[in-house]
């Protein structure tokens, strides 16, 4: 097996998905967790390789001139992102197969989940930026299908789009700062980059790229100001948030700042940006949960704290920063996978993740509430989970921060104090307390759906008791990979001494306590709730507005230049080629045409009256039938001409298609009202003027045509290459079929396309028009 | 339209016509002819039968959608120039194969699968469009 066979492995299984959803109904997320376990078991046995320090590299050439490959690199930091992305993976398709159940759009989902996996997995593994990009966008277009998966819904549809608009728009401006990137460090492999970071920080181009880079990577992991777009795609069903909006696509921008930390952070710019707006985003964020009562809500503004500490510490870079970066990446992903998953149990079971409509649930769903408590107390930081570990390791680094450490001590612990209460509320409001009535009568959920839970919080207290088990062999190399410092070491453990981010960490937890039992006045006071209007819906709402603007702007434009009138449309083509041509012509060339009526044969003059002749009449003529008959005596001469100049798969194409226009109009003559005088004489002046005009340009065209030397170049390689190459005589055919054949396949697709677009016409223009009146 | 002369002459002018599109299209290698007009031949040939005939006799005779037929036309083309990349070489370049039948040697490549493409997409495109045409007309 490998590297690329594991993505492409994923990939394939997104297409057994939907059958396998036929076939095994009730056991089939059990069967294609398959997948993503084998790849994860896979993946562990490079654990001993790769934490002695091993890095591996797989390369297959794609568009080699333009540096463009298919690689794959896998260290210490890929590694552990990928164990995530399989491991958390695994169990999402466990749970998802048991959430949604006889959905029947389950097929669907499957696909989409898998296309995400496979995505994602490609993210963290690929070596070449455009590889990742590639890779990149694929996860936003199928995150996009499963946010949009309740597609009935309007809601759903617009988060999705939401959230698409904004991680595809930064998309694009990555492209830009990883091609800029690409040519600064003059590789377009990460891992060329890493073991040769040239000196970028000097580059005339270094604050561009970074900016691009940056927008890039905060939009598709929810920085201030774009942290909207999280909890709106928290529409998605839950399977989808538990592993997109915890563990995955939302840690996507993270991981390619971590990265490429090695190559483009340590300079001023860096740290102050992207330190700045990590403290905004972990401090905005964390207080927006508590501003909302709905469990996945509270959960997707938690997210988006931590994406904004990651951030944080990723901006200033030095050793502390990075372990907390290691480990909180981890215990994140195992905590916050399983409280979604248990939030969407809860909303499975009982009909309402409302917590203030919850309560008392943890005597009729008891594994659920053992886990989520769990997976609550590693949230909060609460010893001995793998989160304490992590968050001590949050404040040693803002405490050795090197610019403004006060702030962001403050801002860390502030931020933390209203993680501590978001997560007393998911577990406590619902699980404790006296019983609520729900809208659906609550069970234990099935073992799919506690299973996935159950193995990450206990990996939770596993890693938090012995650390030994995941410093070693995870965390120092993925540490030393965002460093970019091979010979750092990490030793974990859960007790430092008394020192001062124990006593933070203390004073967080009591201050979160109290927090948590003022919440239910505080929620709903008016600080709280103007607080809500100004930093989590006004972005919201700045975004909708300029997405109406941009609509509105774009169909005032389209009503202007598509007005539906046929005879503008040809007016417009007309007199642009007539203006441009014609300006071409008259001011770059020297006019040196000649007229040489001398070798004309006389049956040549009268083709050459008959189509002028003809011309006129369908110009004159009183009736439609007249007038399509004198175009096609204008068809059919035409095609002598050809005879005459020996082109004949010309003459054989004119005179059919000639034949077909004819019955083509005949038909639609059918429905074109009679002939009317109803067009003004200056209308028809000004048409004149303008026909006559381009019959004009044409000629000069042609004329000037004859003035140039004819360079024999391309037919002569046509001729001596046609038999020998492709082996055929009819020159014309071979170059169609054989030499340029993508010119012929891009015009048979535009026929295709036309075909269809002329269908519909026919066929359901009349119908749209009495549906939505004259706006069609 | 019912007209007993033009059904009669018809009947014996469409199987010609068919025959000849197919003629024309395997003669555009070495002559005059090819995909584009052989599909058109051919195309002329199944609008002559839907004038003399209908649309609706026309269909049943042609078996399968024209609109689908535009599709497995661009798959055809399409897939002419995947044969070119799994055989190594860039994608559209001509593969050939010379099987020697009854003494002759034949040239056969992916060129005649492109052009079976372009034949499939132009009756395809004329007769979706004409076919609609007539049914709206009726």
């Amino acid at each position: 097996m490998t590297i690329l066979f594991s993505v492409l492995l994923i990939f394939g299984a997104a297409f057994i998905g939907p059958m396998a959803a036929k076939y095994f109904r009730n056991v089939s997320g059990w069967v294609l967790a398959l997948f993503p376990l084998t790849v994860f078991v896979y993946l562990l046995s490079y654990i001993p390789l790769v934490s002695g320090g091993e890095v591996f590299r797989e390369s297959y050439t794609w568009v080699s001139y333009l540096g463009i490959n298919l690689s794959f690199y896998l260290d210490g930091f890929s590694l552990m992102f990928a164990l995530i992305v399989s491991g958390v993976g695994t169990f999402i398709m466990i749970y998802g197969g048991g959430y949604l159940g006889a959905d029947p759009k389950l097929p669907r989902f499957y696909f989409s989940i898998l296309l995400f996996m496979g995505s994602m997995l490609g993210v963290v593994l690929a070596d070449n930026i455009i590889a990742l990009f590639i890779f990149w966008e694929l996860t936003s277009i199928s995150s996009y299908l499963l946010i949009g998966y309740k597609h009935e819904k309007e809601e759903s549809r617009k988060s999705a789009l939401q959230a698409l608009l904004i991680t595809g728009s930064g998309g694009l401006v990555l492209l830009a700062g990883l091609i800029l990137l690409g040519m600064m460090a003059g590789t377009m492999e990460i891992s060329e980059m890493l073991s040769d970071p040239a000196v970028l920080a000097d580059h005339p181009w270094y604050l561009g790229m970074l900016i691009c880079i940056l927008i890039g990577a905060f939009t598709k992991s929810a920085q201030f100001p774009f942290h909207f777009w999280l909890p709106g795609a928290m529409a998605a069903p839950t399977p989808v948030s538990a592993y997109l909006h915890s563990a995955t696509m939302v840690k996507a921008g993270i991981y390619l700042l971590a990265r490429l930390s090695p190559v483009i952070s340590g300079t001023v710019e860096w740290t102050y940006i992207v330190t700045i707006t990590g403290a905004i985003t972990m401090l905005i964020s964390a207080w927006l949960a508590l501003a909302h009562t709905d469990l996945k809500k509270l959960l997707a503004y938690s997210t988006v704290m931590a994406l904004g500490t990651l951030t944080m510490l990723l901006g200033m870079g030095h050793e502390y920063a990075v372990k907390a970066v290691a480990v909180f990446i981890l215990g994140h992903s195992l905590y916050k996978g399983a409280l979604f998953m248990v939030a969407g149990t809860i909303d499975h079971e009982a009909g309402t993740r409302d917590v203030t409509q919850l309560g008392g649930l943890r005597k009729l769903m008891p594994f659920t509430a053992t886990f989520g408590c769990i997976a609550a107390l590693s949230m909060a930081g609460i010893a001995p989970l793998l989160g304490f570990i992590g968050k001590e390791l949050v404040y040693e680094a803002a405490l050795s921060a090197a610019i403004f450490p006060m702030f962001f001590i403050f801002a860390a612990v502030a931020a933390n104090v209203a993680v501590v209460a978001t997560s007393a509320i998911v577990v406590l409001k619902p699980f404790f307390g006296e019983f609520k009535e729900t809208p659906k009568k609550v069970h234990e959920a099935p073992v799919s759906m506690w299973i996935g839970p159950a193995f990450l919080s206990v990996l939770s207290i596993l890693f938090g008791v012995l650390p030994f088990m995941i410093d070693g062999t995870l965390i120092t190399k993925a540490a030393a990979s965002i460093a970019g410092t091979p010979e750092l070491v990490v030793s974990l453990s859960l007790w430092h001494g008394i020192n001062a981010a124990l006593i933070l960490s203390v004073l967080t937890l009591l201050s979160g306590i109290g927090v948590f039992f003022l919440w239910d006045n505080f929620r709903s006071s008016k600080v709280m709730q103007g607080y809500d209007r100004v930093l989590g819906v006004a972005p919201k709402n700045g975004y909708e507005h300029t997405l109406n603007g941009i609509l509105s702007f774009a169909s005032a434009q389209t009503r202007f230049f598509q007005n539906g009138y046929l005879r503008y449309y040809l007016l417009t083509l007309i007199t642009f080629f007539v203006v441009l041509t014609g300006y071409t012509i008259v001011a770059k060339t020297d006019m040196a045409m000649m007229l040489d009526f001398s070798d004309i044969m006389f049956y040549e003059w009268i083709l050459a009256g008959v189509i002028i002749t003809a011309a006129f009449a369908a110009v004159f003529a009183s009736s439609g039938l007249v007038a399509i008959a004198a175009l096609g005596v204008v068809g059919y001469s035409i095609s002598l001409v050809y005879v005459l100049f020996s082109a004949p798969d010309l003459a054989i194409t004119q005179v059919l298609v000639e034949t077909l226009t004819v019955i083509l109009v005949a038909l639609v003559l059918v429905h074109i009202p009679k002939f009317q005088g109803y067009t003004a004489p200056s209308s028809k002046i000004r048409d004149g003027i303008i026909a006559a005009g381009a019959g004009l340009v044409v000629t000069l065209v042609m004329l000037a045509v004859l003035t140039l030397d004819f360079d024999p170049y391309m037919s002569e390689y046509f001729a001596e290459n046609s038999y020998v190459v492709a082996y055929g005589r009819n020159i014309v055919n071979v170059i169609l079929v054989d030499f340029r054949a993508l010119d012929t396949f891009g015009e048979i697709v535009v026929l295709g396309v036309a075909g269809v677009g002329v269908y519909g016409l026919i066929k359901f223009g009349r119908k749209l028009h009495a549906k939505e009146g004259t706006n069609v | 339209m019912k007209s007993v002369i033009l059904q009669t002459a018809t009947r014996l002018i469409f199987p010609l016509l068919l025959v000849f599109s197919i003629f024309m299209f395997f003669r555009g290698h070495n002559e005059p002819g090819g995909g584009f007009i052989g599909g058109l031949v051919g195309a002329a040939a199944f609008v002559l039968f839907a004038i003399a005939f209908g649309t609706k006799v026309t269909r049943e005779l042609l078996r399968i959608d024209p609109r689908i037929m535009v599709g497995w036309g661009l798959l055809f083309a399409l897939l002419s120039g995947f044969i070119s990349m799994w055989a190594g070489d860039a994608f559209f370049t001509g593969q050939w194969v010379f099987p020697v039948l009854f003494g002759n040697e034949l040239h056969i490549g992916t060129p005649l699968i492109f052009d079976i493409g372009v034949y499939l997409v132009v009756v395809g495109f004329t007769l979706a469009v004409i076919f609609a045409l007539e049914e709206e007309t009726n």
